[in-house]
Formats: structure tokens, sequence, C-alpha cells
């Protein structure tokens, strides 16, 4: 298998999303290792990237634990975060919607 | 060689600051104390205290330990007159612990101006006196260091938070205790914790802390996570819970501790910060202050603050080192900031050669070094309502 996006980080071998290493607009072409994948939108610092397809119920794995399950089917390439996955304690509380760079 | 000064205290400990605490015992006291404290900004004289005017044991317990921390060298009361808080039992334990202590009734005195007034004119004293003390000898193996983390985003956990953790290590190796802390912040990590206690009934004891903050929380209806984590990456309480963990660093968990216990020797120790019982009062800690102060009161010379967002925190009493795990934030806030962690993300540092930076830095704040919070004059201070039952046998094994 061919290494990944060198601006992403994959913290575990287990992990089924990556990390940014680095802002990445959104139709950007990555690497995953197992193809190539184009960004949904704009990615920040540090937010996830799925590494693979990742089924509606499946957990999303970090470091090589779960932090949380997918609410929707999501593309490799795909922005994970709130408007995909939840958590399995309690929800969580974010202004997400209210930012105007998230409208439209 | 590494040589640390501290001032001798007499319970034998020492501390690596000498300030005058000026704490106010009910809100209505802390105009006052502020504007007795205020000539000092930039001298080692802090405000503290309480705002509540009916009794709780828990702050009361918290001021007593803050009162009587290694980083004071001496106390002022200032009391309303009517509220509550046991002045009287406060001023005792103060004297009990060699420090010059003094109570101001307000009520008493003669109101705001004749108040401050009189604060003043003890706090100068004081801190001539203070200003003359002699330091003596510390080792590395007397400090007391806490971590905290807020402002958390994706950057936290893969390079602020595991650079502390490895400064921990190094620390706890030379004989430190350590302390982490906001159980509600560890929830999904209780197994991989509990395997670290070193025994089985602490590590029973470790699970338990983590329940009970899931559940205090989950009656709540909030985890211990803010809008800002989200807009940094975190999608979870698990997500940021695991980023939290790794500020624990590797060694073996020696102990659980409540707000205001200090550690009995060198290790690591988990502070449970959520209250015992049922749910009351709110949320356990309503900001990271407040967690600043609980470690503080558990003897933390000093306690490592990583953001990920940029927080500006300071504290009343001991120096907060604020390491920045965003490189983005860094180039933003670095005023603010005493440690670039966001360098690990860029590949311009590894997460061993941060960790002794960190490690290095704590040892010399006892060598007369500042922090940037303590240079820009942040003395933030927050203590509310909460109540705890007595730490369990398990909690503290004899080592």
């Amino acid at each position: 298998m061919a290494g990944h996006d060198p601006r992403l980080i994959l913290l575990d071998p287990r992990d089924n999303v990556f990390v940014a290493r680095m802002r990445l607009p959104a139709g950007e072409r990555i690497e995953t290792g197992a193809g190539a994948a184009l960004t949904d939108r704009d990615i920040a610092l540090a937010h996830k990237v799925a590494r693979r397809a990742i089924a509606p119920g499946e957990k999303i794995l970090k470091y090589g634990a779960p932090i949380g399950v997918a609410t929707a089917a999501i593309a490799a390439g795909s922005h994970v975060h709130v408007q995909n996955m939840k958590s399995d304690y309690t929800p969580t509380y974010h202004l997400e919607d209210e930012r105007a760079d998230a409208k439209g | 060689m590494t040589h640390l000064q501290g001032y001798l205290r007499g319970d034998g400990r020492k501390g690596i600051r000498n300030v005058v605490a000026v704490a106010y015992l009910v809100e209505c006291a802390h105009h006052v104390a502020r504007e007795i404290a205020l000539p000092w900004r930039e001298h080692d004289v802090h405000a503290i205290g309480f705002p509540g005017c009916y009794p709780n044991p828990y702050a009361e317990r918290m001021m007593e330990q803050l009162c009587t921390h290694p980083n004071v060298g001496a106390v002022l009361l200032v009391s309303l007159g009517c509220e509550s808080f046991n002045k009287y039992a406060l001023e005792r334990v103060v004297r009990a612990s060699g420090r010059p202590v003094k109570t101001i009734m307000i009520q008493g005195t003669g109101g705001t101006r004749a108040s401050i007034r009189e604060g003043r004119a003890w706090v100068e004293e004081q801190r001539v006196a203070l200003d003359a003390a002699e330091t003596v000898p510390m080792q590395v193996g007397e400090l007391v260091i806490g971590t905290v983390c807020g402002g958390s985003d994706g950057t936290s956990g893969i390079t602020g938070n595991p650079a502390a953790g490895r400064a921990f290590d190094q620390l706890i190796a030379e004989g430190a205790a350590c302390i982490f802390e906001e159980t509600g912040e560890l929830i999904g990590c209780e197994h991989i914790m509990a395997a670290r206690a070193i025994t089985p009934g602490l590590g029973a004891e470790l699970e338990k802390s983590v329940a009970k903050a899931a559940r205090y929380y989950a009656t709540l209806g909030y985890g211990s996570f803010a809008a800002g984590n989200a807009e940094g990456g975190l999608s979870t309480i698990e997500e940021k819970s695991m980023g939290a963990y790794a500020k624990s660093g590797a060694s073996p968990i020696s102990g659980l501790l409540k707000p205001g216990d200090v550690p009995p020797r060198g290790g690591l120790y988990l502070l449970d910060v959520v209250p015992d019982g049922e749910v009351r009062f709110g949320f356990p800690n309503i900001n990271d202050n407040a967690e600043i102060a609980e470690l503080i009161a558990c003897g933390a010379h000093c306690v490592l603050f990583v953001t990920g967002r940029g927080s500006v925190v300071g504290s009343a009493i001991s120096p907060v080192v604020k390491i920045c795990a965003n490189p983005e934030t860094y180039r933003r806030m670095s005023d603010d900031m005493d440690v670039d962690a966001g360098r690990i993300l860029e590949g311009k540092a590894s997460l061993d050669q941060v960790g002794s930076e960190i490690r290095n830095l704590v040892v010399s704040l006892a060598q007369g070094a500042r922090t940037k919070s303590e240079e820009l004059g942040h003395q933030e201070f927050i203590l509310t309502y909460k109540s705890f039952e007595p730490l369990g046998p398990a909690c503290l094994p004899a080592a």
C-alpha cells in the first residue's frame, strides 16, 4: 500500500480518519494510501478527514480508539465532524451552524 | 547541577514565590480587597476569595489550603462582617502555619476608604519583610506541578498535551509530584488509565471517578466541551478526552486526590474535580481558572496550561506556563505563550524536545524566571460552591 499524503497525519494504523497537518481547500486531491480522494469542503488545521468510506453507525477511530459514531455515510476525503458523527456519551454543543462561513 | 531556590515554610514545604494573598470572604468585600492589592499589581500581592455568603465546607477548605500554600508568605483577610464564611477558623489556620495574618472587617473598620487604607498599610509592611526573606536550596523533587488544558482543539492532543506528558515523566523521574485532572475530560479513557494504577484498588477508584463525571455531566446535559473545541476540530467529548489524557504522560498513577489534598510524595496523581453526591451547585468547574485554583490548592507550585485555540489566563498564587499546541495560534498570540509546541506539527521539533523544554522552564521558575502571564499581570481566580466526601482508603496506596 502506498503511503498517505504528507499533509495528513495518521495517528494510529487502526484509524479511519486522518488529521490535517495544514489547511486544505475544498476539492483538493489527497492521497489516502489506498487511492486518491477529494476533500468535500475546506478542512481547517487539525480537523479530521476520512481515510476510507465509512458507513452510518460505524465507529470513528482516532488514536486507535473510538471517539464516536458516524451518523451518515462518509466518503473517503470528506471532512469528519459534527455534521456526520456524534458522541456515544453526551451530545456536542457547538455553534458550527451559526458561523457566517458555514451558511449557505 | 540544577540550583533551585525556595522560601521555607513552617510545614517544611518550600515556595517558589513569596506572595501576599489578600483574601475576600464574600463578594461584598471583593472590591475592597482588589483596591488594597492594586498598588502592588506587579509585585506579588494577589487577590483571591470566595464570593458566596452561605457556608460551604469545600470553599472553606480551599481557602485554607490556598492561604497556607507554599507560594504564600502572608495573608490579609477582608471580611464585610456579616457573611457566613468562618473567618475566625481561617485566621487560626493561617496563624498556626507561622504566616503573618490580619483580618479587616469592613463594617467595623468604617467602610471602604478606611479599610483600603488600613489594608494597604499592612500589606506594605509584609511586602518589605517578604522582600528581605532569605531563600534556601530546593530540589526538583520538592516541586508539585499541575496540568490543565483549555481552549483545546485538534492540535492539543497531538502536540501540547503529549509534550506536557513527556515533561511530567521527566519531572516524576526526578522525584516531583505531578497532578493531572478533569475527570469529565477522561471519559472513554477510564479503562486504559485504570491499568496504570499502582494497585487494583486505586484502578477501581480511578474508573469510579470517571463514571461519576460521566453521570454528572449527563445530568447537566452538556459535556466538558465548549463551542470553540468544535470549531477547532474536536467533534466529541471522547475525542477531546483522548487528547486531554495525553497530558498524564506514561508514568504509573500513584493516587487519586480531591481538591485541596496535597500529594503525600512524588509521583503521578489524578485530581477528581467532580463533586460527590447528587448534582447540585451547577457545573463542576465553570471555567479553566476554577480547575487551576484546585490544582494550586493541592500544592501546585506552577501549572502547565496547554491551549490550542489560545487562552491568555494566568492565576493568582502560582505561575501558569502556557503551552501553545497550535502553530497558527502561536503566530497570532506569541506574547501570551511560553512554549511553542506547534513546532511538533510542522516537523520542527520532537515531542521529547518540547517535553524537555517544558521541564527546564518549570525549573527556571524556581530560579527567578517568570511566565508570560505573570509578566502581563494575569492573576485570575475563581472559587464556587461544591461538595465532596473524604477520599476512600484505596485512593492513596502506601508507596
